[in-house]
């Protein structure tokens, strides 16, 4: 079948901070670079982030990127690769500097330096005082970031594709990636991008779980297309769920109200944290958190007539701060609950957030796979963001270390390509075979029999997921969720659309994108049941400790079989001492 | 509830037309959205734009009843029925409620929305003292959902060359930005009749923005820092 094409030296799939940063770097190096995003790029996610990123300025508190560091492995609950965190923490400072420099309007100190807030899991001197080291624009650091880098890269000249929706992965014989097919949603029609080098860079999959922090396009796209492509997904069981969404509905509270002094409260009017992390309280990790709110509501401690959130309480810390450090939480809080916060607690409950799991790669951005002898590098392919394993995260992502991650790793990933385009001047021949599969997947939707709905399976799915993959977890009960994964996703083979038109036909995307779903729920749920340890967020009720002897190392699912592998942990640092695995309090 | 929606698609139909549902079971406190999505699960043939669902991502600007907003932060509760639901108004419809929003991106663009510095960058951040940090509240938080430029009657009338309440807001935001170097570039770029002068203070724009923003304010700012430019 023909098809339009394009050629670029670099494509680049997704336009949130990861791709926009990646962007940046690679037309200032003159690279010739597509960027091609679902939605117009600032639409993306990165948009909605609320509270900050890390970096041990030091602005406020005393501050380093080694406590930094260790804040990081031990909110991974050790099962963060070092040496890209320490990697990332060195970067920190540099990469923030960079974004002021764009454009960000951070908030100020009294001095003009760039303010800092203090988050959830952070220490000064390896596990000491409270730490505040996240860098905040008010409470929409992700809005001013995500603009900065879509402003800059307009001066930069980036190409974009806004508007075009990414389908396949092209792979020759090789194992080199080639490209990818992509749908120009306006028309409807394909196009095929070839380019020597492929970042993914499409975000997180919030929309597996019914109530989520996430945007309706956090479907997880990117990672499904790496899982089609034959390639593993990391550390899928670890889904982190922020302890503060506006119960019921889903929005983010940032993690910033606790850092500017609120506290959770329960139907008793008691501060239950200083029962779960004496010292850390309503700061400590966010699954300590989580967990802490899921057992209040649990043992009849919650909130409201149905007993069924905790109360966050930020009345006390007067008008003037939570209007001026929270407009954005103020402004949500009166419109989805009729309330201003200065005066009332807002109603919270832990809600599906983050995807800590992802598309192996190493520091350098490199899509990586196990071989005999350790890793190697998929040639052409990078993943940089929430759709990546670097890994940082382990099993819990610590607050304001995710916007962090997508630029320091969009950055890095955008340097290694431009040393892979030194090395690989040439387009390799394209492979037809990619290219068909690609449109058959495409055309598949054009099928006109079936009995199932694409909105009603998506809603089953995350009904399950919330039920069977939650904050709590057992065998029986993941074992219960991955049969009724299996008959969704068998279901989803008898789904049909009723649009068949081909001009902005959202019916069809949204159908590829409960595909990627489906897929991404099986690997999540696969390798939940298969780790029979706690560890971060992944809590067994049944295997309530955690278990370094048998469990510290990464999980790979193959879609193939559904086959399980792992690898190591790289436990050992660029330069300092490893921090060794120990009981993780705070 | 009752709603009328506008409905277009190029492919198979001549001229647009309105369409009426009806939804049980929705409750006051839900958001428009909520609405339109449960339509679009019983007519997936419905084409609007959505993502964050939080009046964040600037998606899903619409005409609902008559006044340009955002459907995911429009209560139910405050709507008339039949509730009349269209496209924004004023650019070229692509389907249903999805609009083409080049021209809008086009003004965007020109009017260089990027901080320019022309000093070393220190090694550090540039100091930037609150009270000059201030002075960007109420521009940065645009989120480019083009309920103000499309319910801007010097738009309707002049949408080639008058820039538009949202890209002057943005410009504002780059002048009034204390580290920016190009104050002077960018205010000659402003004047002449059209790019910002079109602006007759309607307000339409003030009133429409989902965010409290208010774009004639920093159209009169700009018009003002050209005085003092002038002499
Ligand atoms: C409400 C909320 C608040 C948060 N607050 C913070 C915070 O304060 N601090 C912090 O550090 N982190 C925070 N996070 C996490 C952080 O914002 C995200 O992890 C991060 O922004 C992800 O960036 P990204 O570039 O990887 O992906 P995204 O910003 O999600 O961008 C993904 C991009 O990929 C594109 N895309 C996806 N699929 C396709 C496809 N098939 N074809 C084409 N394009 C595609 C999309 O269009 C989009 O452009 C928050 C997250 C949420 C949800
Ligand atoms: S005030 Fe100016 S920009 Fe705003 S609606 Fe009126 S004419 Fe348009
Ligand atoms: S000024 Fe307001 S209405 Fe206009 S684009 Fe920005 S957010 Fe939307
Ligand atoms: S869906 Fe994002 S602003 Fe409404």
């Amino acid at each position: 079948m023909k098809v339009a094409r394009r050629r670029f030296d670099t494509l680049v799939i997704g336009a949130g901070g990861g791709g926009l940063r990646a962007a940046l770097q690679l037309s200032q190096a003159e690279a010739n670079v597509a960027v091609v995003s679902k939605v117009f790029p600032t639409r993306s996610h990165t948009v909605a982030a609320q509270g900050g990123i890390n970096a041990a300025l030091g602005n406020v508190l005393p501050d380093s990127w080694h406590w930094h560091m260790y804040d990081t492995v031990k909110g991974s609950d050790y099962l963060g690769d070092q040496d890209a965190i320490e990697y990332m923490c060195r970067a920190a400072a540099h990469l923030v500097y960079e974004l002021e420099h764009a454009g960000v309007p951070f908030s100020r100190l009294e001095d003009g330096r760039i303010y800092q807030r203090p988050f959830g899991g952070q220490s000064q001197n390896f596990g000491g005082e409270q730490a505040a080291r996240t860098c905040a624009a008010a409470d929409r650091t992700g809005h001013a970031i995500l603009h900065t880098l879509y402003q800059q890269n307009i001066r930069a000249k980036t190409h974009f594709f806004d508007e075009y929706f990414a389908v396949d992965l092209i792979k020759d014989d090789e194992g080199f990636v080639l490209g990818a097919l992509v749908l120009e949603i306006e028309t409807g029609e394909p196009l095929l991008i070839e380019a020597k080098t492929t970042l993914i860079a499409t975000g997180g999959a919030g929309q597996l779980f019914r109530t989520n922090t996430n945007a309706h396009i956090n479907t997880g796209d990117g990672m499904a297309m790496v899982l089609r492509a034959g390639l593993p997904l990391q550390d899928m069981e670890f889904f982190q769920f922020h302890p503060t969404g506006i119960a019921g509905k889903g929005m983010l509270i940032t993690e910033g109200a606790r850092g500017e002094g609120g506290y959770l409260i329960n139907k008793d009017g008691e501060r239950f944290m200083e029962r779960y992390a004496p010292k850390a309280r309503d700061l400590a990790s966010r699954d300590v958190v989580s967990r802490a709110i899921a057992i209040e509501v649990r043992e009849g401690r919650g909130c409201g007539p149905d007993g069924d959130h905790v109360l966050l309480k930020l009345d006390h810390l007067g008008e003037e701060t939570v209007h001026k450090r929270l407009p954005g939480i103020c402004e949500m809080a009166r419109i989805f609950l009729g309330i201003d916060p200065a005066e009332q607690p807002i109603p919270v409950y832990p809600t599906a957030h983050y995807t800590m799991g992802g598309i192996p790669t190493d520091r350098f951005g490199r899509v990586v796979v196990p071989v005999d002898s350790g890793e190697e590098a998929i040639p052409g392919l990078y993943a940089a963001g929430e759709c990546a394993c670097v890994s940082v995260h382990g099993a819990n992502r610590l607050g304001g270390n995710s916007l962090l991650d997508i630029v320091v790793f969009g950055r890095a990933a955008a340097n290694d390509i431009i040393k892979f385009l030194r090395e690989n001047r040439y387009h390799r021949p394209l492979a037809q075979d990619g290219v068909d599969a690609a449109l058959a997947h495409l055309a598949r939707w054009d099928r006109k029999t079936g009995s199932e709905s694409v909105a009603a399976l998506r809603a089953e799915l995350q009904a399950v997921m919330e039920e069977y993959c939650g904050v709590f977890r057992t065998a029986e009960v993941l074992e219960q969720g991955l049969d009724k994964v299996l008959e969704l996703k068998a279901r989803l083979d008898d789904a049909v659309l009723t649009d068949h038109s081909r001009v902005f036909n959202t019916a069809r995307i949204e159908a590829l994108e409960l595909e990627n779903l489906m897929d991404l729920a099986v690997a999540t749920v696969t390798s939940a049941l298969a780790r029979q340890e706690s560890r971060g967020a992944h809590s067994r009720v049944d295997f309530p400790e955690r278990d370094d002897q048998r469990w510290l190392k990464h999980t790979l699912f193959y879609r193939e079989g559904r086959r399980l592998d792992y690898k190591p942990v790289r436990m050992k640092p660029l330069t300092v001492e490893p921090f060794p695995p120990r009981e993780r309090v705070y | 509830m009752r709603f009328r929606i506008y409905r277009y698609n190029p492919e198979t139909d001549t001229a647009p037309r309105m369409q009426d549902y009806e939804v049980e079971g929705l409750e006051p406190t839900m958001m428009l959205r909520d609405a339109l999505l449960r339509i679009k699960a019983q007519d997936e043939t419905l084409s609007f734009r959505h993502s964050c669902g939080e009046g964040v991502c600037g998606s899903d600007g619409m005409n609902i009843n008559g006044r340009n907003g955002l459907a995911c932060i429009t209560p139910l509760g405050e709507l008339k029925e039949p509730v009349v639901v269209r496209p924004l108004p004023g650019l070229p419809v692509v389907r249903d409620l999805v609009v083409d929003m080049s021209r809008f991106w086009h003004h965007y663009r020109s009017v260089r929305p990027y901080l320019i510095v022309h000093d070393p960058v220190p090694e550090v951040e540039f100091r930037q003292l609150p009270a000059h940090r201030d002075r960007l509240d109420g521009l940065y938080e645009c989120i480019l959902c083009a309920c103000c430029t499309t319910s801007c009657p010097s738009f309707w009338w002049n949408p080639e060359r008058f820039r538009g309440p949202a890209a002057l807001l943005q410009a504002y935001r780059f002048l009034a930005d204390s580290r920016d170097q190009e104050t002077e570039s960018r205010l000659d770029e402003l004047d002449g009749p059209y790019r910002l002068f079109r602006c007759h203070t309607i307000m339409n724009c003030a009133a429409v923005c989902p965010k409290g923003l208010n774009p004639t304010k920093a159209i009169h700012a700009i018009k003002k820092l050209m005085v003092e430019h002038a002499i």
